[in-house]
């Protein structure tokens, strides 16, 4: 990435050119985040490529991608920093073994244990600190995992990119991260939270778009299987089944099936390959009790 | 008219067909204006959806204010009249002196209301509010009781503890180790955290229960308020979300916004396939994962058993403890023949009866308890 975005267009170019087919929405959201420096909250159901944006936003535009993985009890000592006790408690014997660690020396010693040479800097302090380059962009996903007070905590960085580590001081970020949080909805995300976010609800793409993006993430794939994938998956979505398929679905698929050497998707090579796209069982049975012949028959005409 | 005039007009058009939009949100929908222009009608659609729209389900309501407001003309021209109206008024200062005066709430004379989106038309408007005074003091202390209901679970947050074993806290044990010269001599531990399984509420409110919906929808705004970590969904003919609209705590405000939100009071009854929409939109996805899920309904389903059946087994599957509360249960005599009730009951770890219903605090002390069904207790296991 040049300069600064100047148009959604040249966003939606941007992640085009790193893979990414964004659409409208999506493309204007993501330049607004960027323009106005807010985090941008995605929603959406599982497999649309959520995460993937932020991987196609770190490409594109350079900064590094820090990740943090949100799950059920994270807290301040994982997200953003801790100290390297293992080496504290070395420094200290060593101290000790050369007379160091007295109780007139202690105060200095304590100074010493915390500095930033101790300190494990975890993703939402990296983000924050980093200072060359590109702002880096710092992906917080599923943050419905993480339990509420860590949303608040979450929301206290995120309101002036800053952090305090009360041994040291303050790290402010010079040029703040992009923020892109993920959420799969398990949970209401707080509304403050919201409320420093923009919104956008990813949606499962349309047919043409999913082709492209088949075509994009499994090249060997021929254009007619493409399409047949896309026609057949969508298909499925109607079914009414447990785990629709998502986009991430489709690209394994496709790359199952080229893997096969499949030219063109035949009843026996799907029921072959079914567990790649969907992976319940009741949802495999569902499908094989409609017919398969019948399903991809269907899907092909589609697909045109 | 100013982009700045179109930008508060359009947020309080849709404030005023209820979206909730914070005062943050309307100045950053500004700026985004800015940014993409007022020149291609998609942008400015765009712009909104990232900038004013935080839920899903807001999306169709926007869908439609957005047309109403834009109109299908170009944009820059002027909002159509009768929607100009309105927002002129409510952009004046004295809109939000009215607002101060009487807390906000529908104010007749509130301009704003002229666009109060009508989505609740079939709806039949129930009557919960108004508490009485004994109602009231029973309400506090259900509150109270709720808060023990649905048990609880190990954290994956440790903290710290006086016992000398477990894993260490470093941080503690180092600070201590300074002070005697490096010997980490008094050393600090950790234990697992405890923390409350989330409770989730499945109410029916099909025609069978109606005689139980004002017990019930206090049963579950005491749940809402007194603990934390409760979902509230209404079953029967549609799935809805109440928890945030009986997250006041004043009840009479809470069930009122309760009522509003649902649109389906008294209905037919399709259990099965409103538990097929939780299990899907929330259920499987995460909510009812390890948690304490409550079925309060009598069992009717006009549906097929075998979706009910399937259901259960699903939502069995990923709950910790799967509780049917029914009120037809203390009946003499009664047994579980309602077709969808039959096909549940396999699936279920505890089956109560909820003449309880009457004594809400009774109710909630039985799903406080939260030991395998297998050793009841005679103190509060109400009349088995």
């Amino acid at each position: 990435m040049g300069s600064e975005p100047t148009t959604a267009a040249e966003v939606a170019d941007g992640l085009n050119g790193c893979d990414y087919l964004a659409d409208e929405g999506l493309a204007t959201a993501v330049f607004l985040a960027m323009t106005l420096n807010r985090p941008l909250l995605l929603e959406g159901e599982p497999g649309v490529g959520k995460t993937e944006t932020a991987n196609a936003l770190a490409a594109w535009t350079g900064g590094e991608l820090i990740r943090l993985q949100c799950y059920e009890g994270i807290d301040v000592a994982q997200a953003v920093y801790e100290w390297d006790y293992s080496r504290q408690l070395l420094h200290l014997r060593t101290a000790e073994a050369t007379g160091g660690a007295t109780r007139e020396t202690a105060d200095a010693l304590e100074d010493e244990l915390y500095s930033e040479r101790f300190l494990i800097r975890r993703p939402l302090l990296r983000a924050i600190a980093a200072v060359e380059g590109p702002p880096p962009v710092l992906l917080i996903d599923e943050v419905d995992r993480a339990d509420d007070e860590f949303e608040a905590f979450l929301l206290e960085i995120l309101s002036d990119y800053a952090v305090t580590v009360p041994e040291i001081g303050r790290f402010a970020a010079t040029t703040p991260p992009r923020v892109i949080i993920t959420s799969n909805r398990t949970r209401d995300v707080h509304d403050a939270l919201k409320r420093r976010c923009l919104y956008h609800w990813v949606e499962h793409p349309g047919f043409e778009r999913e082709v492209a993006i088949i075509g994009r993430r499994a090249p060997g794939v021929s254009e007619m299987l493409a399409r047949q994938v896309a026609a057949t998956v969508a298909v499925f979505r109607e079914l009414g089944l447990y785990k629709p398929p998502g986009v991430a679905e489709s690209i394994d698929w496709s790359l199952a099936l080229g893997r096969l050497g499949a030219a063109e998707l035949t009843p026996a090579i799907t029921q072959a390959s079914l567990g790649s796209v969907l992976k319940y069982r009741e949802d495999q049975q569902r499908v094989a009790d409609q017919g398969i012949g019948g399903l991809i028959e269907q899907a092909i005409a589609r697909a045109g | 008219m100013q982009a700045d005039e179109i930008a508060i007009g359009f947020v309080n058009a849709l404030r005023g067909a209820g979206i909730d939009v914070a005062v943050g949100s309307s100045v950053n929908y500004y700026q985004a204006l800015g940014a993409v222009g007022l020149g291609e009608r998609s942008s400015v659609y765009w712009a909104g959806r990232a900038t004013l729209v935080t839920e899903p389900d807001d999306i169709e309501l926007y869908d439609k204010i957005f047309h109403a407001y834009y109109g299908h003309q170009a944009l820059v021209a002027t909002p159509v009249v009768e929607v100009t109206q309105p927002i002129t008024l409510v952009t004046d200062d004295d809109g939000d002196d009215e607002a101060d005066d009487d807390g906000g709430e529908d104010d007749p004379g509130d301009p704003s209301l002229t666009l109060r989106w009508s989505r609740h038309e079939v709806l039949r408007h129930k009557d919960f509010a108004d508490y009485t005074g004994d109602e009231l003091d029973e309400a506090h202390r259900l509150m109270a009781a709720m808060a023990r209901i649905g048990g609880t679970r190990r954290s994956r947050r440790r903290r710290r503890t006086h016992r000398t074993a477990g894993h260490p806290e470093l941080r503690r044990t180092v600070r201590a180790a300074i002070r005697s010269g490096g010997e980490p001599v008094r050393r600090w531990y950790t234990e697992p955290g405890e923390r409350l399984r989330r409770v989730v509420l499945l109410l029916d409110i099909s025609g069978s229960m109606e005689s139980y919906a004002r017990a019930l929808i206090r049963f579950v705004h005491a749940a809402v308020v007194g603990r934390r970590r409760v979902e509230v969904f209404t079953i029967g003919t549609r799935l809805t979300r109440i928890t945030r609209e009986l997250s006041s705590r004043d009840p009479d405000r809470a069930l009122d916004a309760a009522a509003d939100a649902v649109t389906d009071w008294s209905g037919g009854t399709r259990l099965g396939d409103t538990l097929a929409e939780f299990n899907e939109l929330w259920g499987i996805r995460g909510m009812a994962r390890g948690a304490t899920v409550v079925i309060l309904s009598d069992g009717w389903d006009r549906g097929s058993p075998e979706v009910m059946a399937e259901q259960m087994a699903r939502l069995h599957r990923v709950t910790h403890r799967l509780v049917w509360v029914n009120p037809l249960k203390a009946t003499p005599g009664y047994q579980p023949l309602a077709q969808g009730m039959s096909a549940a009951l396999p699936h279920i770890d505890d089956f109560i009866e909820g003449h309880s219903l009457h004594s809400l605090e009774r109710l909630a002390a039985v799903l406080a308890d939260d030991r395998p069904p297998a050793q009841p207790t005679p103190t509060i296991g109400a009349a088995s």
